[in-house]
């Protein structure tokens, strides 16, 4: 009797460990970041091109969170719906980006009529926003992380009616990378994605792809 | 349109010109604020230099093999303390570790509980990647488990750990709570990964009781839930790893097959009752010895009684579920969109004007906005709700049928024979803590 159950057991234990490896295998052959890409074809353009062989998971990628402003509407919900207090989301300045603006849409509030750095012209509710004279008509705007609380009116105001290099980002020093972000749950845009570890950043206008040289025709610009 | 030259003042005089017709600008903010040039990168003259973009690296990955390693060796050594050194002490040392690294070290993230949402959610959307890492928190307790029972359980997972430091005065509750109370696991896993294969939400992290201790930053809520489930654990042991925890149901039905476990007495035992009152979460087993309480016909009519009634409880419960679909795919963000969308539409078509009414551009939600941005057509947000509202179709005749087959197996469980002579672990609930071993005489 007892060897009965014995062998039960055995092969019990042996559906349970096939299940188990036809469920890693399943996961970590299915997951590709390119759909379209298979293998063996044209891999000119894929950014994958290195490793195109490999599943994803393969690539042994941890992943962070990180906000992609090009969904991103400011709703403000960054600043109140982190796990942390206060938000590991902050404005982050792509200062390659910045006109330098006297009249600058995410430091003053709108209608301001002096450009001066009086409390009652600034927009960022901190004070976390710095306005520092360079030459004239160039001002430099620096962001004192401690005080910023990520609720993204400076960007609001950067991205409407300038360059747009004021851009929230999560902070990977502070970001605690939840299983799930409590920010992406509540995000209306679903601006939050999770990105590899080695790129951790969604910030704009850093790199070669900063559109240089190609002012764009705006009002102000004509 | 202006030939810019070299001439600086000219530039200079641009920028004044510009700056001045901004004013108006601020009556025409967009809604989606793409970074673009407007202003070109100014010359300047002073020595002024720009500063860097500070970006802040996330946490090195090696580190999160590092938690694998952690994990692998932790669970060998607490396997090893369970099985050959039986000693309790030893094992609390452990959880001791186990709460300091992965709870409080680690904050709880990722852990094996919460990794099942993972890897559901990778198993569904081939473009959610699973870090391999996360994989092994998934898979290595589940393999321990399934050759020597649930160590994890017993010193490793920080959940445990620290419910182990309340389980002062247990009581026994009775085989009937128990397995009323224990079927709770097996509806909180389906849900979870019901919500987590259609992308709908975490749910396991979203009201997970210990991470907001782990950070010392509980919302007000949560950390009454936790106050409550810690005090209630002085007198019902580890009430979240019995009557909670979803990992538990597959660490219980590896646990039934594993092929070494945890034993009471290290040879025969000699039925003196000692380790009787000795286990804080009632999973040792009493000896049965009435063999053959029923007759025959009785046996064979329960036989057939469940042979009809399990299929019964999967369909019925089954269509249960899939009538529930929407009530389910309701908390999903996507038909909670197309829900807005179409009520929007519906006010518009009854022929209220928002804007004459008062309601201005502040009066819809940041939903709908986003929604206007990015550019998606109303059809495009009805095809994807519906897509999730199919998913939901099929997953709550899953679930539904699963929850069936639970409580299927609930009746049938009290309803067949058991013959037991000694007192035994049950392999299922027991989380091999080893306090039973200190109360047995015979020692080795």
């Amino acid at each position: 009797m007892p060897g009965r159950r014995e062998f039960l057991n055995t092969l019990m234990r042996g559906g349970i460990l096939a299940a188990l490896g036809l469920l890693s295998g399943a996961v970590i052959f299915r997951s590709r970041d390119d759909k379209s890409c298979s293998f063996g074809f044209d891999c000119s353009g894929c950014s994958r091109s290195k490793s195109c062989m490999l599943p994803a998971a393969l690539e042994a990628r941890q992943m962070v969170w990180q906000l992609d402003m090009t969904k991103c509407i400011q709703c403000g919900r960054c600043a109140t719906n982190c796990v942390m207090s206060p938000s590991a989301v902050k404005c982050t300045h792509a200062f390659a980006m910045c006109g330098y603006c006297d009249l600058c849409g995410g430091y003053f509030k709108p209608g301001t009529k002096t450009l001066t750095t009086a409390a009652e012209n600034q927009l960022c509710p901190t004070n976390a926003l710095k306005r520092k004279f360079i030459e004239d008509p160039f001002f430099e705007y620096t962001i004192d992380e401690e005080l910023c609380i990520g609720c993204g009116k400076c960007v609001k105001g950067c991205g409407a009616f300038g360059n747009g290099s004021l851009q929230l980002q999560v902070r990977h020093d502070r970001c605690k990378n939840c299983n799930e972000c409590s920010i992406a749950r509540s995000c209306p845009a679903q601006a939050f994605t999770r990105v590899p570890a080695n790129k951790p950043s969604l910030l704009r206008g850093l790199g070669p792809e900063l559109p240089n040289g190609t002012a764009k025709k705006s009002p102000a610009n004509v | 349109m202006y030939k810019i030259r070299t001439s600086h003042s000219l530039i200079r005089r641009l920028y004044i010109v510009r700056c001045t017709s901004l004013v108006f600008l601020f009556l025409l903010l967009p809604l989606v604020t793409l970074p673009i040039q407007r202003f070109p990168k100014p010359e300047f003259e002073s020595a002024y230099t720009q500063p860097q973009t500070f970006i802040p690296a996330p946490r090195a990955e090696f580190l999160a093999y590092l938690d694998v390693f952690v994990l692998l060796i932790s669970l060998s050594v607490v396997t090893w303390l369970v099985l050959k050194k039986r000693s309790r002490l030893w094992v609390f040392f452990m959880s001791l570790f186990s709460l300091a690294y992965f709870g409080f070290y680690r904050e709880g993230c990722v852990c094996s509980i919460g990794a099942i949402q993972n890897v559901s959610l990778a198993l569904f959307d081939h473009s959610f990647i699973l870090p391999l890492s996360v994989l092994a928190f998934f898979l290595l307790p589940l393999i321990f488990t399934l050759f020597f029972g649930r160590t994890f359980c017993a010193a490793v997972c920080p959940f445990g750990a620290i419910q182990d430091l309340f389980a002062f005065k247990p009581q026994p509750l009775g085989s009937r709570l128990n397995t009323v109370l224990g079927t709770i696991p097996y509806l909180y896993l389906g849900l979870a990964v019901l919500f987590a294969a259609t992308g709908t939400d975490f749910i396991i992290c979203r009201y997970d009781p210990f991470v907001g201790i782990f950070r010392f930053n509980a919302s007000f809520g949560m950390f009454l839930f936790t106050g409550i489930l810690l005090l209630s654990g002085v007198f019902i042991a580890r009430p979240y790893c019995r009557f909670l925890c979803p990992y538990g149901v597959l660490l219980n039905w590896t646990s039934r097959f594993s092929r070494r476990h945890l034993s009471i007495t290290p040879a025969e035992c000699i039925q003196c009752r000692l380790c009787e009152n000795s286990c804080p979460y009632d999973a040792i087993d009493f000896p049965v010895t009435d063999k053959s309480p029923e007759s025959r016909p009785l046996m064979v009519k329960k036989m057939m009684l469940l042979i009809v009634l399990i299929p019964f409880l999967v369909l019925i419960f089954g269509y249960t579920g899939s009538r529930m679909q929407d009530t389910l795919a309701g908390v999903d963000s996507r038909v909670k969109l197309a829900k807005e969308v179409m009520e929007q539409a519906r006010m518009q078509d009854a022929g209220y004007k928002m804007r004459d009414a008062g309601y201005g551009m502040q009066d819809e939600s940041y939903e709908i906005k986003a929604y206007k941005a990015s550019g998606k057509t109303e059809s495009q947000v009805y095809s994807e709700a519906s897509a999730v509202l199919k998913k939901f179709y099929l997953g709550g005749w899953l679930y539904g049928g699963f929850t069936g087959l639970v409580i299927a197996m609930l009746i049938a469980g009290r309803m067949l024979p058991v013959y037991r002579k000694d007192y035994v672990t049950n392999k299922g609930r027991c989380f091999s803590c080893a306090r039973c071993t200190d109360y047995c005489p015979i020692k080795s």
